[in-house]
């Protein structure tokens, strides 16, 4: 081992994880008065600039978690961490891209993705010339006029994914991004956020269904219980090399392993999303 | 040799002859048949205006023909070529109370000041009232309980207080209006996507430009609906304020109308404020066309906001 890489691994040691996540419980109170826990003491480290993917059935908390690490809810017991600080409020330097479409729809494309620049107190001139960059980055140069509504599903997305990225986050929280897309879309867009992601390297967690997704995009991929009280129940490495293209990386020997030894974990808890449903829907 | 090269030519001529012809056709096949659509759109929009002409003349000339020259009718109930005669005569000799026009910018002035003070009183205390829960917690009774009294019997608690003068009937304009306006404006800041909000918190917007960003704008939706009522709401309260006591006004020239047995001067004040109405209406849904520019257009269809 060299003299620089083991200088870099112990500084990378005493590095603190872009998030940490110990023993962390959240509960709701429903509308009907009782209260409902979406995560039970879980625990989750992410380093700077490690692409990490949740999956798990419904109601298992992934979004929760998300939820936390942003700030926008505080957990009920244990602790979140970002860069070593205990999140209160809003996280400074988090991006986040929601399920369903969070842009403004009454402000053109380049208004969108200048809004984070000039809610931080940026001149006006520098934030459109920033977001007009962003805008040709993402691939939608010629439409900085047009409204949300005259774009498809995924420039959508593209002007979400530019409106998050303009912050330059260390870290970036993304809820089923992708799901409402078609699966040619979806394809092309995880593609895309790969690229983008390889530019600015900013720590991500990658909140999904679809196992496939996962592992095509990820550095590890965490597999959850189900809910409720959802907690880690397995870390799985992906060890496949990237610059990756994700329709073909699935065809490799290496991505259909990882395919079966992750599902395994994942049927389980399947399974049992799957049978508390249906035991529900019985029972109402 | 040149058999082979000059065969492809030959059979291709015909191929690229025979696409462009195809796709002339089908251009001019297109363009015939937007003509026709253009010309059925244009030969409904005939029809729907003769029979709006036709149901006006037969509610007018029956009027008319209705009340005939009985002179007792004509006193008690007015009719159209009576009405034309009065504004004909209001306009160039003047009205009982003074010159027509004085009496028209009067009330104008009362509606639209107090309209305009009531609205941006109603939103701002909608506004405030749904973002901030303690307010909303605090002031919610009070305004439902001004709410449920007939707030247009306050003109006469104005007129006593402040006098015959406009202001008394702004004020009553403006209670009218605002009430409107709040409850749109609240309800429009209840109804904001969660989404967005925490979607321009996490970009780093403080709590007063996601309230100037993201929920003014979205709210502004609610609030325009209620502006095409509560226009109609300024025009009545300056009406009645009038009425319950004032010395100028559309409201007083009717009253004096009244007054006097003449039917056809109730009725031409009456003209004349839906002539203003109208053109109030027209005011509001430019507002409306411009500030909701950004929604898709089958939303902003102005036919359907107008009815």
């Amino acid at each position: 081992m060299s003299e620089t890489t083991r200088l870099f691994e112990t500084r990378l040691a005493d590095v603190d994880p872009a998030i940490e996540l110990r023993g962390v419980t959240k509960r709701f109170t429903t509308p009907d008065g009782s209260l409902y826990t979406a995560t039970s003491d879980m625990d989750l480290r992410v380093e700077p600039g490690e692409f990490c993917a949740i999956v798990g059935p419904t109601g298992c908390g992934k979004s929760t978690s998300l939820t936390l690490i942003s700030g926008l809810e505080t957990p009920t017991a244990g602790t979140v961490e970002v860069h070593g600080q205990v999140v209160k409020g809003i996280t400074p330097g988090v991006g986040f891209m929601f399920q369903t479409d969070a842009i403004l729809p009454w402000k053109t494309v380049l208004d969108n993705v200048a809004m984070g620049p000039r809610f931080r107190g940026v001149p006006g001139k520098e934030a459109d010339a920033n977001a007009h960059e962003w805008v040709r980055r993402v691939g939608l140069s010629g439409f900085e006029d047009r409204f949300p509504h005259q774009l498809s599903g995924g420039m959508r997305k593209r002007v979400a994914l530019a409106q998050s990225l303009i912050n330059e986050p260390a870290i970036l929280l993304m809820d089923e991004p992708f799901s409402a897309l078609d699966v040619q879309t979806r394809a092309i867009m995880s593609n895309e956020l790969l690229q983008l992601w390889d530019q600015t390297r900013p720590a991500v967690v990658f909140v999904t269904h679809d196992l496939e997704e996962a592992i095509a995009l990820a550095d590890k991929v965490v597999v959850m219980t189900a809910g409720p009280g959802g907690t880690v129940k397995a870390v799985f490495p992906i060890d496949l090399p990237r610059p990756r293209v994700v329709q073909e990386i699935r065809f490799q020997k290496r991505f259909v392993d990882l395919y079966q030894q992750i599902w395994e974990a994942l049927r389980e808890e399947v399974d049992i999303a799957y049978s508390q449903t249906t035991s529900a829907e019985s029972a109402a | 040799m040149t058999m082979t090269t000059t065969k492809p030519t030959t059979t291709t001529t015909p191929q690229t002859a025979t696409a462009t012809t195809r796709a002339a056709v089908a251009a001019a096949d297109e363009a015939a048949g937007v003509r026709a659509y253009q010309i059925r759109q244009r030969n409904h929009r005939i029809r729907v205006h003769i029979t709006q002409a036709i149901v006006l003349v037969v509610i007018i000339g029956g009027w008319e023909l209705g009340i005939g020259a009985d002179p007792q009718k004509i006193i008690l109930y007015g009719h159209p070529s009576g009405i034309v005669n009065q504004l004909v005569t209001w306009a160039t000799q003047g009205t009982a109370l003074g010159p027509l026009w004085v009496q028209v910018v009067t009330t104008i002035e009362e509606a639209l000041i107090g309209f305009v003070i009531g609205t941006v009183l109603g939103i701002v205390c909608g506004i405030a009232l749904g973002r901030i829960h303690f307010l909303a917690e605090v002031f919610g009774p009070f305004i439902k309980v001004l709410n449920s009294i007939p707030r247009i019997v306050l003109g006469s608690v104005f007129v006593l207080a402040l006098g015959l003068g406009i202001e008394s009937k702004i004020l009553l304009v403006i209670v009218l209006v605002f009430f409107g306006v709040f409850f749109n404006a609240f309800q429009g800041v209840r109804e904001v996507d969660r989404n967005l909000i925490a979607n321009a918190a996490i970009l780093g917007a403080s709590r007063w430009q996601v309230t100037r960003q993201v929920v003014l704008p979205s709210a502004f939706t609610w609030i325009i609906a209620s502006l095409h009522v509560s226009f109609g709401f300024a025009l009545i309260g300056a009406i009645v304020g009038e009425f319950l006591g004032g010395q100028q006004g559309l409201g007083q020239l009717i009253r004096e109308s009244q007054g006097t047995f003449n039917a056809n001067g109730v009725w031409a004040g009456m003209v004349i404020i839906g002539v203003f109405a109208l053109i109030a209406e027209f005011g509001i849904g430019r507002l409306e066309r411009r500030l909701l520019r950004w929604r898709p257009p089958q939303l902003n269809s102005s036919e359907t906001a107008g009815l």
